[in-house]
């Protein structure tokens, strides 16, 4: 049992030591999230007082499409020099691998966002309320870190592995998203943990359907 | 079950109506060997011919479609962990992270692996393949021949009992398939059973004991190097292949 | 082709066109006019049982996959990409008559209630999963990975339904569709699914069927050129 947690953690560390290197992820991710904050600001009048009610929306617009470029390279850095297969020749369990994976996948969206958050809450002068938003996005991650795991592994080997993932990956995660947004608008407003508790249970009984059956049908995914 | 495992055990790697189908081609079929422990096999064959097919099926990567692999006793569509731990692969795609230093490479297959005292392993197999000076350096960094050395050394790194190497000297200049060569026959001697698959005839000649020549998944000819001559073996593989070297 | 599956879809095809005359029948002149919303009202008879049908496929293509995985028979591949080709038809159909119903009723072409929304997602996944067939690098590699959604997809769409159902409540819609049906009317509604359930299964057995051809073509075609050299 040991052993196994272990040898996840290892995937784990081998992906953060060469992120950490080269921070090739998280940089295109952050500038893509930030572009996609500027951009809806042209889109929608920051001044005119709207941003209430059109924030979340474009919070989680960002952290969605900037998480599909990230995922996208969470199995793209498996694929040069074959390391995929070299992993796959290793003594270990299909799941390890899977999250080992996840778990890369999960921090380095989670570090890009807890970094967005609040330079969107201060470009649209909104009020500072972290930790709620915290808990949020990171139930909703976890979400996004099982589905795209599995579809970048998914994506990975066919032949236009870069638009079929957002392609297979966001009307999954539909779910994910309006109760991410629904639950942020109300934490924005000031509103109890009892008014989103809906929301978020809806994103924790996805989270948990998600990562159960990715679990399951990843072994599929990447055998031959 | 005893008895079948305990025949199984002699050979270490055996085969039987090995076939693999891809859609609707057989990749391989009718494939049946039989290799002892620490003997060599070369496989010779053009491009095509199954050789990396062949290769794949033996190190678990590729289920058959039919017929059997049996690696050290163990059935490969079934103990895929267990022959894993035995098998070390050298392709010519290194399965190197480029962003790491061959230290971490090591380090992390290493752990993978559950290799035992992996601090001196690394250090061990990294003076084994000449590479104890570029040990801190990132992967992407090195030449080609010194990545495929880290790649060696990669495979090594468990200790395994059985080598498969699929056209390990592709992309070498002639001095680093040479020191390649060096490299695989420390490795190789001994108890470690040898699979390699090339395109050069000298070569795969001057390393094995048995070879056998595979054409459109096939096994077209086979024989001990006792039986050859050398001097006429490439007539006698164009003959089988249509390919004249 | 076996003459016992042709004389099988003959004879389904034959009914199936039968029970559509009945509905057609039965939805148009049968039926009397819904006192709120006129005529166009009539529309339901369709979009519920189209709505039905491609929710039904979805089904069976998450069946398929999961038998596919299991017995690795190309098979049950065929079923679910058949099924899956007839089932975005039909959701096509869905949001199409759904729009053709807001129109005159709401006033506006597309309307986000919690059904369509639903039904629109349930489209991209469709689309999805047949984009993604079409981007496989090789057969059974994008007949396993289809399978994978195939799964998930299904799993993923009672997800959907229900957030999408608490959003839509939370901001509700202009107007919801009320009052019962009465007899004939639900005897129209029977029968209409019967129709469209039927011409669903005569569709997707022909996409096998085409299927089957092409499968056996390209094999023919391989052995030829083995062959041919």
């Amino acid at each position: 049992m040991k052993g196994m947690w272990f040898k996840v953690f290892t995937i784990f560390w081998k992906d953060t030591v060469a992120e950490l290197r080269t921070k090739e992820i998280i940089t295109s991710v952050l500038v893509f999230a930030v572009l996609v904050l500027v951009i809806f600001s042209f889109a929608f009048d920051p001044e005119a007082g709207t941003m209430g009610l059109v924030g979340p929306g474009v919070l989680w617009v960002s952290f969605t499409f900037a998480g599909v470029l990230g995922l996208n390279r969470i199995f793209g850095v498996e694929m040069e020099n074959s390391c995929l297969e070299g992993l796959k020749l290793c003594p270990v369990e299909r799941n390890i691998i899977f999250w080992g994976k996840m778990a890369s996948s999960f921090t380095f969206m989670l570090a890009v966002e807890i970094i967005i958050t609040p330079i969107f809450l201060v470009l649209f002068n909104l009020p500072f309320f972290m930790p709620r938003l915290l808990l949020i996005v990171m139930l909703a991650t976890a979400g996004f870190a099982s589905v795209g795991t599995l579809f970048s592994a998914l994506s990975m080997n066919t032949k236009a592995r870069d638009i079929l993932l957002p392609i297979l990956f966001l009307p999954i995660v539909v779910p994910v998203i309006i109760a991410g947004v629904e639950a942020t608008a109300l934490a924005l407003e000031g509103k109890s943990w009892g008014d989103m508790s809906v929301w978020l249970q809806i994103i924790v009984a996805s989270d948990i359907i998600y990562f159960v059956v990715a679990t399951l049908v990843f072994d599929f995914v990447i055998e031959e | 079950m005893d008895n079948k495992e305990a025949s199984s055990a002699q050979w270490a790697i055996e085969t039987k109506g090995l076939a693999k189908l891809f859609g609707n081609k057989y990749a391989l079929k009718d494939i049946d060997l039989g290799i002892r422990h620490g003997e060599r096999l070369v496989v010779f064959g053009p491009n095509g011919a199954g050789k990396t097919t062949l290769i794949r099926s033996l190190s678990t990567l590729i289920k058959p479609s039919a017929g059997s692999v049996h690696v050290s006793g163990l059935d490969t569509r079934r103990n895929q962990a267990r022959v894993r731990r035995k098998v070390g692969v050298v392709s010519h795609q290194t399965y190197l992270y480029g962003n790491l230093t061959v230290y971490e490479n090591l380090k992390f297959y290493g752990r993978m692996y559950d290799v035992p005292d992996l601090e001196k392993r690394i250090q061990k197999v990294a003076g084994q393949v000449s590479l104890e000076s570029r040990l801190h350096d990132r992967v992407a960094t090195l030449s080609r021949g010194l990545q495929q050395r880290a790649a060696i050394a990669r495979a090594v790194i468990h200790e395994p009992q059985i080598m498969l190497l699929d056209e390990p000297e592709v992309g070498l200049d002639p001095q680093a398939v040479i020191m390649m060569r060096d490299i695989l026959d420390v490795f190789s001697s001994g108890e470690c059973t040898v699979v390699m698959t090339t395109h050069n005839l000298e070569r795969g000649l001057d390393l094995c004991e048995q070879i056998i020549i595979l054409n459109t998944g096939k096994i077209v000819y086979r024989a001990e190097k006792s039986e050859i001559d050398r001097a006429n073996f490439a007539e006698v593989y164009s003959h089988y292949t249509g390919i004249s070297q | 082709m076996n003459r016992k599956v042709v004389l099988r879809n003959n004879i389904l095809l034959g009914l199936s066109l039968a029970l559509m005359v009945a509905a057609l029948y039965m939805v148009f002149i049968y039926v009397p006019t819904e006192k709120n919303m006129g005529v166009v009202q009539r529309i339901f008879y369709f979009h519920v049982p189209i709505a039905w049908v491609a929710f039904l496929a979805f089904f069976i293509v998450f069946v398929s996959s999961i038998m596919y995985l299991w017995k690795r028979d190309m098979k049950w591949d065929r079923y679910a990409h058949a099924s899956a080709e007839v089932g975005i038809i039909f959701t096509t159909l869905v949001l199409i008559t759904g729009s053709i119903w807001a129109k005159p009723v709401w006033g506006i072409w597309w309307t986000w209630d919690a059904r369509l929304t639903a039904s629109l997602v349930l489209w991209l996944i469709y689309v999805a999963y047949l984009l993604l067939r079409n981007y496989a690098s090789e057969q059974a590699q994008g007949a396993r990975i289809a399978a994978v959604l195939g799964i998930i997809g299904f799993i993923d769409v009672p997800i959907v339904a229900l957030a999408i159902n608490i959003w839509r409540t939370q901001h509700p819609p202009a107007l919801i569709f009320e009052g019962g049906l009465g007899m004939p009317g639900l005897f129209t509604l029977l029968v209409s699914i019967a129709a469209f359930t039927l011409l669903f299964v005569v569709l997707v057995s022909y996409g096998i069927i085409l299927k089957n051809q092409q499968e056996e073509i390209s094999h023919l075609k391989d052995v030829h050129s083995e062959e041919g050299g």
